[in-house]
């Protein structure tokens, strides 16, 4: 087997928080004359009340971001990095793109290396469209010849060719985001680094991306991968190594490890959302439990059953204008459905403070599995509040049909009520092939 | 790149671009042939100094050279016929307009790449490229500016020359030729200073407020505003130590042919600039390779 192309050994970071050292002058000082103070404190002078023990204590508050990781990649592989937020696979990346340095271990790279954790760093908006591909493409470490070279090639990807020579500042976001990702995308590095940049632009545009980064692997160049995003992990690797806690959890066939990090990374249980606090939104609103049940109160969900969702918020003061919404999710983080209040109408303008919400659905068409939902409470405009994984349930089986037999989660994710019949048995309607 | 004990302790050649990331590499480390790489970069980031002023602004250019000459005419007004400071019998506006030459490039050096790290924060933390890229554009391109100024400058010398009476024996002199190591040389001391304020701003935030005071006591302490020739004799090696007071004198030696040149000054001056840009390097790279941990 050829030599593995990225090599990592026993890699490690130590994140020291607060302050590495000290941060200005005067704190500097302080510490410089707490450290000559040092001896008077310890007789107990008056000296302990002025300087806080915690703020220039002799051990700093720190944390292994990434702890003796070790793997290795080999030529031609597209590898996706997958773990949950501050699983350390961004200060991986930081790492082999020499944007930071580990504090132990070493990881080799044996080609030339690109990294991409942001499209479109260092455009200038004053440039025209012209310079930007020149000077972003040279940040990213293109020869001014590689990029003339591919010049027009870029442009045509990035579809500008009638902006080449505007001003970046008069670009919409879209134009702006084509250009950026067509200049990354025809680097030809040994080696691609890229950090959840798949997910810009419209979705022509998306899958226009994901068809440049696989033929850059197609090409036989080394991928490494990183995204929240499980189908195009899924869609892109062969392989992916899973983090937690910063160090690597498991590393193997692609389908194998995402299933896994999803199983895994996901609450055991409905846990209280009042111990969640990872959250985001503004914090006017806060989702305090969720509970689903079948429409008859029953903890089991089968496929078929009619669903109630129980939902506890709490605020500061009386709501308006306030529209919950549940974000259902198979596995592989594929939307199947949506409860949005605002959508059905229903929920009175104005709610009291603190309270329940009641969603009740029809009968659920989904295949026997696992689904998770990600709740968002938005206020006004503003998003309130947002947990993500906030909780699971298993779809079990049941006869949906009638006949005993139900389709498997493997095949469609959902199911829907519908009749066969011989054309002989009646006259073909008038309007055949209208759908409704 | 390559790391001797490593590449030998392996059977197989190592690749042409093999790199290898470990911590606390030698402080004399420095991957010259990776800036070399990069220069492509470098070009262009100088023109994309040049170029976003230049569009920025509908006078664009002309601040450059009216900047100066507004400098140089409030100093004459008040420190030439008001305080009656003495200007080695030039007259006092093309004195100082003469000054401006090199002291405004390294002003402009220190206020624009006096915390790269710091202003460039966003852009290190996405990308890697060799960060000495960054403070070596900057110094290039205000290159462009302190062309202009000569322009303009050696336009107005004209003027006096033909125009002004008592001027006559003012002359350019063949070492003006040496105006070109001149600039290289207070190209370098900027970056070496550059180097430092960076790697020092990176680390104490609050350090960024007194660049501008640190440039403003730097240019009483040198020979701006008045010649060395005004300072008493036996003072004069306390000033020398200033590697300005050199490059001050020396621009002057060359364009109006009067000026405190010793070789011995000249030297120290050169001395002093190498070794605040060595250890401006060596600092500056030791910053760089953590500096993203702390933002």
């Amino acid at each position: 087997m050829d030599k593995p192309i990225i090599e990592v050994e026993n890699l490690s970071k130590l994140y020291v928080l607060g302050s590495i050292g000290a941060t200005s002058l005067r704190e500097s000082a302080e510490m410089l004359w707490a450290k000559i103070s040092r001896r008077p404190r310890l007789n107990g002078s008056t000296l302990t009340a002025r300087f806080a023990p915690e703020q220039v204590g002799p051990v700093p508050h720190s944390f292994w971001a990434l702890r003796d990781v070790n793997f290795t990649v080999h030529p031609g592989e597209v590898i996706g990095l997958i773990g949950q937020n501050g699983a350390g696979k961004s200060t991986l990346l930081k790492i082999l793109s020499r944007i930071t340095e580990p504090t132990k271990g070493r990881a080799i790279l044996r080609g030339r290396v690109a990294s991409l954790l942001e499209v479109g760093t260092g455009f200038h908006p004053e440039l025209s469209g012209r310079d930007n591909i020149y000077l972003n493409g040279a940040i990213l470490g293109m020869k001014h010849a590689e990029i003339t070279r591919k010049f027009d090639e870029i442009v045509a990807f990035a579809e500008v060719e009638d902006f080449i020579d505007t001003p970046v500042k008069r670009y919409s976001s879209g134009m702006h985001l084509r250009l950026a990702f067509a200049v990354a995308a025809h680097l030809e590095p040994e080696i691609l680094l890229v950090d959840e940049v798949l997910a810009v632009g419209d979705a022509t545009f998306q899958k226009k991306c994901l068809g440049k980064m696989g033929d850059v692997a197609r090409q036989g160049r080394t991928v490494l991968v990183v995204s929240h995003n499980m189908a195009s992990i899924l869609s892109l690797c062969q392989r992916a190594v899973m983090l937690r806690f910063g160090t690597v959890a498991q590393v193997g066939p692609v389908q194998e490890i995402v299933h896994a990090y999803l199983e895994g990374s996901k609450p055991e249980e409905i846990v209280a959302l009042s111990d969640r606090h990872d959250r985001e939104g503004d914090g006017a609103v806060r989702y305090e439990s969720i509970a689903i049940e079948n429409a008859d109160g029953g903890g089991i969900i089968r496929t078929g059953s009619r669903c109630k969702v129980t939902i506890r918020y709490k605020s500061a003061k009386p709501l308006r204008h306030v529209r919950f919404l549940l974000n259902i999710y198979d596995l592989t983080h594929v939307s199947l459905f949506q409860l949005d209040s605002e959508a059905t109408g229903g929920l009175p303008e104005t709610l009291p403070a603190e309270g329940t919400v009641i969603c009740e659905t029809d009968a659920l068409g989904v295949t026997p599995g696992r689904c998770y939902i990600n709740l968002d409470l938005i206020r006004g405009h503003q998003l309130a509040d947002r947990i993500a994984y906030a909780a699971y349930f298993d779809v079990d089986e049941d006869d949906f049909y009638g006949t005993g037999k139900l389709p498997k989660r493997e095949w469609t994710m959902t199911v829907l009520r519908h009749r066969w019949k011989s054309g002989a048995e009646e006259p073909a309607p008038a309007d055949a092939g209208k759908l409704g | 790149m390559e790391i001797p004990e490593i590449a030998s302790a392996r059977t197989i050649p190592l690749a042409p671009h093999e790199t290898i990331i470990q911590p606390n590499q030698s402080w004399l480390r420095m991957d010259w042939a990776l800036l070399w790489e990069y220069r492509d970069l470098l070009a262009l980031l100088v023109h994309r100094e040049f170029a976003s002023k230049y569009k920025q602004t509908i006078l664009g250019p002309v601040w450059f050279i009216l900047q100066p000459l507004m400098t140089s005419l409030v100093y004459a007004i008040f420190f030439g016929r008001v305080a009656k400071v003495p200007t080695d019998a030039v007259p006092p506006f093309i004195f100082y307009l003469c000054n401006q030459l090199s002291w405004n490039y390294l002003s402009t050096n220190l206020s624009t790449g006096g915390a790269v790290f710091m202003n460039n924060a966003a852009l290190f933390g996405k990308v890697y490229f060799p960060r000495l890229v960054m403070p070596i554009s900057i110094v290039l391109s205000n290159l462009f500016a302190c062309v202009l100024q000569l322009i303009s400058f050696c336009l107005i010398y004209l003027g006096y020359i033909l125009f002004v009476p008592g001027t006559h024996w003012l002359h350019l002199t063949p070492s003006a030729l040496f105006l070109p190591l001149l600039f290289l040389h207070t190209g370098l001391l900027s970056l070496g200073v550059c180097l430092w304020m960076s790697a020092l701003t990176a680390k104490y935030r609050d350090l960024n407020q007194v660049i501008q005071l640190i440039v403003q006591l730097w240019m009483f302490a040198s020979p701006v505003i008045y010649p060395l020739s005004s300072f008493p004799v036996k003072w004069r090696w306390l000033a020398e130590i200033n590697p300005m007071t050199a490059v001050l004198e020396a621009f002057r030696l060359c364009l109006f042919g009067v000026g405190t040149l010793t070789p011995v000054s000249l030297i120290m001056s050169i001395g002093v600039t190498f070794a605040l840009l060595l250890t401006g390097i060596l600092l500056f790279q030791r910053t760089e390779r953590t500096f993203i941990d702390t933002v």
